[in-house]
């Protein structure tokens, strides 16, 4: 045996090190350039340091209206999420015996995820253009339209963020021990309680993480919502269209804010993700930790 | 649909050849099929409604006629007809759709190799050298956090650093090596790619790292003590066993970069024509069936790509 870490380590380390830094490094420049000073540019040297681009924003004479932006995307973000973890659970729960349509629902969820979002933007907003044409011919005439953000957007989003919240279960499901939910059944629990007293605690970690892919996949989504989303942008729609056009900080300190928002969710979810299982590590099962 | 085990749900409960177990004496409940229905219904019904059925009126209305500003339900091939002209009237040289395809799949195989060497090395690192399950959970954490977060950000995070007065230029400047700033760094093929390159090697690391942590540790053990030198071992068993990571991987960046339009276009200066460009032009022109037209051209090839690696491996066994 050779003692030590071999070469190889440090040759790989360093190049872990280097694209972490490719990651990270222009994200946290756009960060710093936020706080840029009233004269400041859009690049580096700073020109002071102040939170005169971020207040500007928050006052709305800023670009956008920011307000009105922000809380469309946040009650679609918590929307898309709650449907993700629940349609996610409840479809990963039917995984776990044979049933028919059963590849179809799992190759219809890996085509959504890797058909091209532009195509399935397309789509939706075909669709939701012919429902109108046929309410205005047969029904109303004065009918505007069907799209909006928690229709054809909601759907739009939807098809992003439940391939993922189903993968997810398939991992979960496939480290879980069926035995437990066996036992609790064989002690009399019925089918629902040995879900919500055995399964879901054991599984609640994993589904905190599917809402974290939710939220964060629908509050930064872009490409689905362009065709699909309606008359009203999200955040990432308006962020997107300034730029071309933009020529001041401003639109760091927009992303600065959007992504506070994001590190937020992020360190709540893993957060509580943490506490969980700590509290599973302690208080769980003492299986395999010798006799009595 | 009429099957046997419909008919079976109808049927009372005790009829039911399986469920006639211990607690089957409740007459409430239902059938393992019904429940299993019942979970997986919602999501199937989602997809049907906003993802199956769109995709079938984009095949639809791209065999429709349009004029300036609307849909004219009516067959015609116009939305084609237009997507191609000039393709044979020009030869030889390439039509604008050729020309298009090509800077596609050309920025796809670049981004396709970049990503797959970072992306394998990477999973390399977590896998085999990371020791501490502790440590391999952080690093991992590390590099998912950023696919979390904006996609728009972090192209316009590049903006600082690459511009004409960006950090690069003025640093090679200040240093003498370049006498001018140096155009290509922003809004150029290069941005893209380097954008593409950042966004998405997530999509590599992960499935690669999973096949990698499945590899059993004394197959590698094995190898070296048969005399193999580590390059041999990489080669021939850790490459042959992480290939269906490498091939998910390969199909998810693949397909991304394929109907990419928003990277493209930011760090293209909106200069760069590829697939999914011209799929967002088209409708902005309203001309849908031309759009729905090209939307079925990128589906057609994505989906070729698609079969061709799936062919190397079966994707449903290795989730």
């Amino acid at each position: 045996m050779k003692e030590g870490r071999p070469r190889s380590f440090y040759v790989l380390a360093i190049f872990f090190a280097a694209y972490t830094l490719f990651l990270y490094g222009p994200m946290i420049a756009i960060y710093v350039l936020s706080f840029q000073g009233p004269q400041g540019g859009l690049t580096f040297p700073m020109n002071g340091v102040s939170t005169f681009w971020i207040a500007k924003l928050f006052q709305g004479t800023g670009i956008v209206d920011l307000g009105a932006a922000f809380r469309r995307s946040l009650l679609l973000g918590i929307i898309v999420m709650i449907v993700t973890v629940v349609l996610s659970v409840a479809a990963g729960m039917a995984f776990r015996r044979k049933f028919k349509a059963q590849s179809i629902l799992f190759y219809s969820a890996i085509a959504s995820l890797i058909v091209p979002s532009i195509i399935t933007s397309l789509g939706i907003s075909l669709e939701f253009r012919i429902i109108d044409d046929l309410i205005k011919a047969h029904w109303n005439e004065n009918f505007e339209t069907s799209m909006g953000l928690l229709t054809s957007g909601l759907g739009a989003h939807l098809t992003w963020t439940l391939p993922f919240g189903l993968l997810i279960m398939f991992a979960i499901f496939n480290r879980f021990d069926p035995r437990l939910e066996e036992a609790a059944r064989d002690l009399g629990a019925t089918p629902w309680q040995a879900f919500r007293h055995v399964v879901l605690p054991i599984i609640l970690p994993s589904v905190i993480g599917i809402g974290l892919f939710g939220f964060t996949l629908s509050w930064d989504e872009l490409a689905r919502s362009s065709q699909a989303i309606g008359a009203v942008n999200t955040l990432p729609l308006d962020l997107q269209g300034l730029t071309t056009t933009v020529t001041n900080p401003d639109i760091y300190a927009l992303g600065t804010v959007i992504s506070a928002v994001s590190f937020t969710v992020i360190t709540l979810a893993l957060g509580t993700i943490h506490v969980l299982n700590k509290r599973q590590a302690a208080k769980g099962s003492d299986a395999g930790k010798g006799l009595v | 649909m009429d099957t046997s085990e419909d008919i079976l749900q109808q049927a009372p409960p005790g009829l039911i050849p399986g469920s006639g177990t211990a607690r089957a004496a409740k007459p409430t409940r239902l059938s393992p099929s019904f429940i299993s229905w019942l979970q997986a219904g919602p999501m199937m019904l989602v997809f049907l409604a906003f993802f199956l059925i769109p995709l079938v009126f984009v095949v639809i209305v791209s065999f429709w006629d349009y004029n300036e500003y609307q849909l004219l339900p009516a067959f015609s091939g116009r939305g084609y007809t237009d997507t191609f002209e000039g393709c044979i009237a020009q030869l030889p040289d390439l039509c604008t759709i050729a020309r298009t395809y090509l800077m596609t799949l050309k920025l796809c195989f670049l981004v396709w190799v970049i990503t797959l060497f970072i992306g394998f090395w990477v999973a390399y690192f977590l896998a085999f050298h990371v020791k501490s399950k502790t440590w391999q959970m952080g690093l991992s954490l590390l590099c998912t956090i950023p696919f979390w977060t904006s996609n728009v950000i972090r192209m316009i995070a590049w903006i600082p650093l690459l511009g004409r007065n960006g950090l690069v230029n003025s640093g090679l400047v200040k240093t003498g090596l370049i006498n001018q700033p140096l155009e290509w760094l922003l809004f150029s093929e290069f941005s893209v790619v380097l954008a593409l390159v950042h966004l998405f090697t997530f999509f590599m690391v992960v499935p690669i790292f999973n096949s990698m942590v499945r590899i059993d540790k004394s197959l590698i053990e094995a190898a070296y003590d048969a005399g193999a030198t580590g390059f041999q071992t990489l080669v021939n068993v850790i490459i042959p066993l992480a290939k269906p990571g490498i091939v998910i991987g390969s199909i998810f960046v693949i397909t991304i970069v394929m109907g990419d339009f928003i990277t493209i276009g930011v760090m293209g200066g909106q200069q760069i024509a590829a697939a999914g460009k011209i799929i967002e032009t088209r409708v902005n022109a309203l001309q849908f069936p031309a759009a729905a037209a090209n939307a079925v051209i990128l589906l057609v090839i994505t989906f070729l790509i698609i079969t061709m690696m799936s062919r190397i491996v079966d994707i449903k066994k290795e989730l």
